[in-house]
C-alpha cells in the first residue's frame, strides 16, 4: 500500500536532511579555513609574484612552477637545475625515510615490550608513551636542543669523562635534525604498533614454536608478518609529518640544514615570491599524497589477504 | 633439583633492553629541560644550584603573561567551537547506512589531519592577508577560525567512537517510552556521550594550546601565543627563563593528558 | 459488541516489510496478516532470520513497512513514529538506561507521557512491587543481577499502561532455572496486568508453556497460528512439525476422504486413519507425521502398522527411544516412558512392530 512506503520514504529523507543539517557548522568550518585556501594557493601557485611580496593579482605565470626545479643563472640567464632546491627536495625525503627507520628500529621492540606486559602494568607503559605524545611538539624539540646543543647534556658528559675534549658539533646539522625527528614522532609509531601487537594471539606463537622454529624465525616468520599493518601504520604516521616538518629543522637545523618546509617559509617572508611557495606547497601535498596512497592500496591488500 | 624456567614464549632477546633504552630518551631531554629550568645560574653552560628565579623572572615579563592569556583564550573559544561542530558532525556520521555524501563529510573532517601544517599555514596567510586588508579586521578571529578548523578532527575522534559503541536499542527504547526525538536526545544520547564530549573537549584544547606553525602564519602583528613567543625568543640567544616558561607549559599538558586519561577510561 | 474479549488488539494486514534495495534488496516480512485478540499471550515462534522480530518491529515503530497496514484496535498507526504508539517493549537486551537508577528508568515513559509527579511515584511504587523489586529502587541498573534487569525491563515497559506488550525474546540472556522462573512470572504479570503480550522467541518449549496462541514464522511467512495444542498435535506443514518437537515422517497413499479424516495405506499394505489440515485436499500421495510418544512397540504381525528391526535403544532417563528400521527402509523413533517394573528388553537386532493409533497420525499439507 502507498501510504506506508510513503511514511518510510519520507522518515528516509527527513533523516538524511538532518544529517546534512547536523554536519554543516564542521564542513563549513574547515571549508572556509583549511580546504578553501588549498584551493586559493593553488590558483595563486599560477599568478606572477609582486614585487614586496603577493602576487599580482590574475596575472597568469608558470614562473612559480618551473622555479620549483629550476633556476636562471644570474650570470648568462641560461636555465639549468636549481641545486638549493634538489638538495632540499632530496634531504626532506631521505631524512624522512631514515627517521621512520630509526623510529621503527626503537618503536617496535618497544611495542613489542609494552603488549607483552602483564595487563595491568601495560597501562601505565601506555601512558609513559602518550603523554610525550600529546606534550607540545616545540617544547620537545627545544628539550633535544637541551641534549645535543655544543653545552648541552651529552657533550658535557662526554667532556666529563674524557672521551672527547671539544665538544660535538651536532647543532645545526641533518644529524641533528635526525635525532630530533625520531625523538618528536617516536610515539607515533609505538601507538599504533603497540594496537597491532596487543591483538597478536599468543596461540600462533606457541604454534610457531611447536614446529621448530627458533625465536627470529618466529619473529620474522610469524610475528612480523601479522602485525604488518600497524608497521605500514606507523610508518605512515612518521613519514607524513616528518616530510613537512617545519619546527624542528628550524629549530636544530638552525637556518643551515632547510627542509621544504623552510623553504616554503622562507618564500613567503625573506624570498617574497608567494607563487613559488604555493607551488613547493602543492608539490608537498602532491609527495604525502603518494605516501598515503601508498598506505591506503597496502591496507586493502593486507585486509582482503586476510580475508 | 633446581626449578627449570618455563620457556616464555613472548620473550624476544634485546627487545627489553632496547624498550628501557626508549623509556630513558623518552624522558631524559625532558628532564633536562626542567633540571636547566631550576638552574640559579644565568646560562644554560652551567650550573649553580637550585633556584626559581627563572620561573618568578617569566612570571613577571608582560610578554609572557600576555601570550599565555592569549593561548588560553584562544584555545578555549576553538575547543568549545570545535567541540560543538564536532558532536554534531558525528551524530550525523555515525550509526547510519551508508548514505550519498558519507565519504566525502569524512574525507572533510579528517582533512586537516592529512595536510601538513605548514601548507595550510601558508594557505591561510594567503586568503586571510587578502581579508585583512578588505575588511580592516585583524583581531583574534583568523586565529580562532583557524584553530576550530583543525581542532574539529581530534575532538570528532571520541566523539565519534563513543557514539559507534553506544547501544542503539538506548534510544529505541526511549522512543518507544514516549520521548520525542529532542527529549530522547537531551535525556539518553547527551549524557551517555557526555565523557566523549569532555574527551574531545580537551584533546581539541591541548591541539589549540600546542599550535606553532599555523599559529605563526594566521596570527597579525602582537597576537603572539604562547608557542610563538618560544619559537621567536629560539631565534636568540636562550637564557633559562625559557626552560621555565617550557616547564610550565609542559606541567599543564601532562596534567590535560592525565585528565583527559581518567575521563576517557571511566565507563558509566 | 465491543467489549467482548475476542476484540483484535493488533491487525496485521498484508505487510511486507524489504530492507535494502536493487541487488541487494532483502525481503524480512513476505505479506503477512495475524490478527491477536485482546488479553491474548501472542507468541510469534520461529528460527533466527524467520522474521519475527522484524514484525514486532513494524508493530513497535522502529520499521515503517514498505506495504500493508497495522491496525491498534482499528486505527492504522503503520506510519506513527514508537513514541506516538500506546506499545511499548522489552527489548532482548534490556536496554536499561545505565545513568539512571531502577526507578528513574521506570519512571521514564510516564515523565515522558508529562504526567502528574504524585501520580508518577505511585505508579513507580506500584511497578516496583509488581515486580517486587522495592529495595532495589535506588540502585544504578549496572548494579543488579541479570534477572533483576529483566524485571526492571518488564516494570519500565508495563508502567505507561500500554495497550499492548512487546517481548523481544527476554529470556534468551537468562541461565536455565532463572528463565524457569521468569516464564511463570511473566504468565502472572500477564494476568494480572490483563495487557495484551506479544511474544518472540525461537524457543519452543517456552512458546508451547506460555502462550495462549501461536505463530509459526519461517523465511518471512506465517506458515500456521493456532494453540500450543493445535501447533502440537495438529502441524499443518512438514516445517512446523520438524520445528516443534520431535516426528516421524511417512510417506502413504491416499485411500479415501471423509470430511476432515483420511485413510490411508502404509508401505507395510496396513491402513489407518489420519486427521487432515484444512483447506487442502490431499493428492493420491502426502506425508503423515507422527510424534514418537503417540506410537507403541507390540510384536511383530498384522496387528502393528508397521514391522521392522530394533536398531537401536537409547536410554533417556524419564524415557527410552526405540529407532526402529522399518521393512520399507526409512526409520521410524518411539518414545516410551519409563516405569519402575521395567517391562520385556528389546535389544538391538530383534523384530518389532509400531502400532500408530488413529488419533495420532496428522496428514501434512503438501
Amino acid at each position: 500500500m502507498a501510504s506506508a512506503s510513503e511514511t518510510a520514504r519520507a522518515a528516509d529523507a527527513k533523516d538524511r536532511r538532518s544529517r546534512w543539517l547536523l554536519s554543516a557548522p564542521a564542513l563549513l568550518i574547515i571549508f572556509v579555513a583549511a580546504v578553501g585556501p588549498l584551493f586559493v594557493m593553488f590558483a595563486y601557485s599560477f599568478m606572477e609574484k609582486g614585487d614586496y611580496g603577493d602576487v599580482k593579482f590574475g596575472i597568469f605565470s608558470l614562473d612559480g612552477w618551473s622555479s620549483v626545479l629550476l633556476a636562471r643563472d644570474i650570470f648568462d640567464d641560461t636555465l639549468g637545475f636549481a641545486d638549493a632546491h634538489l638538495t632540499i627536495f632530496w634531504r626532506s625525503i631521505s631524512l624522512s625515510f631514515y627517521t621512520t627507520l630509526l623510529t621503527l628500529f626503537f618503536g617496535f621492540p618497544t611495542a613489542y615490550f609494552i603488549a607483552t606486559r602483564p595487563a595491568t602494568s601495560r597501562e601505565i607503559w601506555v601512558f609513559l608513551v602518550t603523554i610525550p605524545f600529546w606534550t607540545n611538539l616545540l617544547i620537545r624539540t627545544f628539550a633535544m636542543q637541551q641534549v645535543i646543543r655544543n653545552e648541552g647534556l651529552v657533550n658535557t658528559a662526554l667532556i666529563s669523562v674524557g672521551i672527547i675534549d671539544r665538544p660535538l658539533q651536532i647543532m645545526n646539522t641533518d644529524v641533528a635534525i635526525l635525532l630530533g625527528m625520531t625523538y618528536v614522532y617516536l610515539p607515533l609509531m609505538v601507538l599504533p604498533l603497540y594496537a597491532s601487537i596487543e591483538k597478536l594471539d599468543f596461540k600462533l606463537v606457541e604454534a610457531g614454536y611447536d614446529l621448530y622454529a627458533s625465536r627470529w624465525q618466529v619473529l620474522r616468520r610469524i610475528v612480523i608478518p601479522l602485525v604488518k599493518p600497524g608497521i605500514v601504520a606507523g610508518s605512515i604516521l612518521v613519514f607524513i609529518p616528518s616530510l613537512g616538518a617545519y619546527v624542528i629543522p628550524r629549530v636544530l637545523g638552525g637556518g643551515k640544514s632547510m627542509m621544504l618546509g623552510n623553504l616554503i617559509e622562507l618564500q613567503f617572508g625573506a624570498g617574497r615570491n608567494w607563487p613559488l611557495g604555493a607551488a613547493i606547497s602543492i608539490t608537498l601535498m602532491a609527495l604525502v599524497m603518494i605516501a598515503l596512497l601508498i598506505y591506503v592500496r597496502n591496507v586493502s591488500r593486507t585486509e582482503s589477504g586476510h580475508g | 633439583m633446581a626449578r627449570r624456567r618455563n620457556f616464555d614464549i613472548r620473550v624476544q632477546p634485546g627487545f627489553g633492553l632496547i624498550a628501557l633504552f626508549t623509556f630513558f630518551s623518552l624522558y631524559l631531554p625532558i628532564a633536562a629541560l626542567v633540571a636547566y629550568s631550576v638552574n640559579a645560574a644565568d646560562s644554560l653552560s652551567r650550573w649553580d644550584g637550585l633556584s626559581l628565579r627563572w620561573f618568578i623572572s617569566a612570571w613577571n615579563n608582560q610578554a609572557v603573561q600576555d601570550a599565555s592569556i592569549r593561548s588560553l583564550i584562544l584555545a578555549a573559544w576553538a575547543a568549545t567551537f570545535a567541540t560543538i561542530a564536532a558532536t554534531m558532525a558525528a551524530l550525523a556520521t555515525t550509526r547510519t547506512p551508508r548514505y550519498p555524501g558519507l565519504t566525502l563529510k569524512y574525507a572533510f573532517i579528517n582533512q586537516p589531519l592529512m595536510v601538513p601544517e605548514i601548507v595550510t599555514g601558508v594557505a591561510l596567510l594567503i586568503v586571510f592577508s587578502r581579508i585583512k586588508v578588505w575588511t580592516g579586521y585583524s583581531g583574534l578571529g583568523y586565529l580562532i577560525l583557524a584553530h576550530t578548523a583543525f581542532c574539529i578532527p581530534f575532538a570528532y575522534l571520541p566523539i565519534r567512537a563513543r557514539l559507534e559503541n553506544m547501544d542503539l536499542t538506548l534510544e529505541s527504547a526511549a522512543a518507544d517510552l514516549y520521548a520525542t526525538p529532542w527529549r530522547t536526545f537531551r535525556r539518553v544520547t547527551l549524557p551517555l556521550l557526555r565523557p566523549a564530549i569532555i574527551a574531545g573537549f580537551m584533546l581539541a584544547f591541548v591541539i589549540s594550546l600546542d599550535d606553532v606553525v599555523i599559529t605563526e602564519f594566521v596570527k597579525s602583528g602582537g597576537q603572539d601565543t604562547l608557542p610563538t613567543y618560544m619559537l621567536g625568543q629560539l631565534r636568540r640567544e636562550t637564557s633559562p627563563e625559557i626552560n621555565a616558561i617550557a616547564t610550565v607549559f609542559l606541567a599543564l599538558s601532562v596534567a590535560l593528558v592525565t585528565l583527559f586519561y581518567f575521563v576517557n577510561r571511566r565507563r558509566p | 459488541m465491543p467489549d467482548q474479549p475476542q476484540r483484535d488488539a493488533i491487525d496485521v494486514r498484508g505487510v511486507r516489510k524489504v530492507f535494502g534495495a536493487g541487488d541487494y534488496a532483502v525481503t524480512a516480512l513476505d505479506t503477512v496478516s495475524v490478527s491477536i485478540r485482546e488479553n491474548e499471550f501472542f507468541t510469534l515462534l520461529g528460527p533466527s532470520g524467520c522474521g519475527k522480530t522484524t514484525l514486532l518491529r513494524l508493530i513497535a515503530g522502529f520499521e515503517y513497512p514498505s506495504e500493508g497496514e497495522i491496525l491498534l484496535y482499528g486505527q492504522d498507526i503503520a506510519g506513527l513514529p514508537p513514541h506516538k504508539r500506546p506499545v511499548n517493549t522489552v527489548f532482548q537486551s534490556y536496554a536499561l538506561f545505565p545513568h539512571m537508577t531502577v526507578a528513574e528508568n521506570i519512571s521514564f515513559g510516564l515523565e515522558m507521557l508529562n504526567r502528574p509527579k504524585d501520580e508518577i511515584k505511585t505508579r513507580v511504587s506500584e511497578m516496583l512491587s509488581l515486580v517486587r523489586m522495592e529495595e532495589l529502587a535506588n540502585r544504578r541498573t549496572s548494579q543488579i543481577s541479570g534477572g533483576q534487569q529483566q524485571r526492571v525491563a518488564l516494570a519500565r515497559a508495563l508502567a505507561p499502561q500500554p495497550k499492548v506488550l512487546l517481548l523481544d525474546e527476554p529470556l534468551s540472556a537468562l541461565d536455565y532455572k532463572l528463565r524457569k522462573g521468569m516464564q511463570i512470572e511473566l504468565k502472572r504479570l500477564q494476568h494480572e496486568t490483563g495487557i495484551t503480550f506479544i511474544f518472540v522467541t525461537h524457543d519452543q518449549e517456552e512458546a508451547l508453556t506460555m502462550s495462549d496462541r501461536i505463530a509459526v514464522m519461517s523465511a518471512g511467512k506465517i506458515l500456521q497460528v493456532g494453540s500450543p495444542r493445535d501447533i502440537y498435535d495438529r502441524p499443518a506443514e512438514r516445517f512446523v512439525a520438524d520445528f516443534i518437537g520431535e516426528s516421524n515422517f511417512i510417506e502413504a497413499d491416499v485411500v479415501g476422504v471423509d470430511h476432515d479424516r483420511a485413510t490411508m495405506r502404509l508401505s507395510s499394505g496396513a491402513e489407518i486413519s489420519a486427521a487432515m489440515a484444512k483447506g487442502s485436499p490431499p493428492s493420491a500421495r502426502a506425508t503423515l507425521v507422527v510424534r514418537p510418544e503417540h506410537a507403541r512397540i507390540v510384536p511383530e504381525g498384522a496387528a502393528a502398522s508397521l514391522n521392522g528391526t530394533v536398531e537401536n535403544v537409547v536410554y533417556l532417563g524419564t524415557d527410552t527411544h526405540f529407532h526402529i528400521k522399518i521393512d520399507d527402509g526409512s526409520t521410524f523413533v518411539v518414545r516410551q516412558q519409563n516405569s519402575a517394573d521395567a517391562g520385556p528388553s528389546l535389544s538391538p537386532g530383534l523384530r518389532a512392530g509400531v502400532l500408530i493409533s488413529s488419533d495420532a497420525a496428522q496428514l501434512l499439507r503438501s
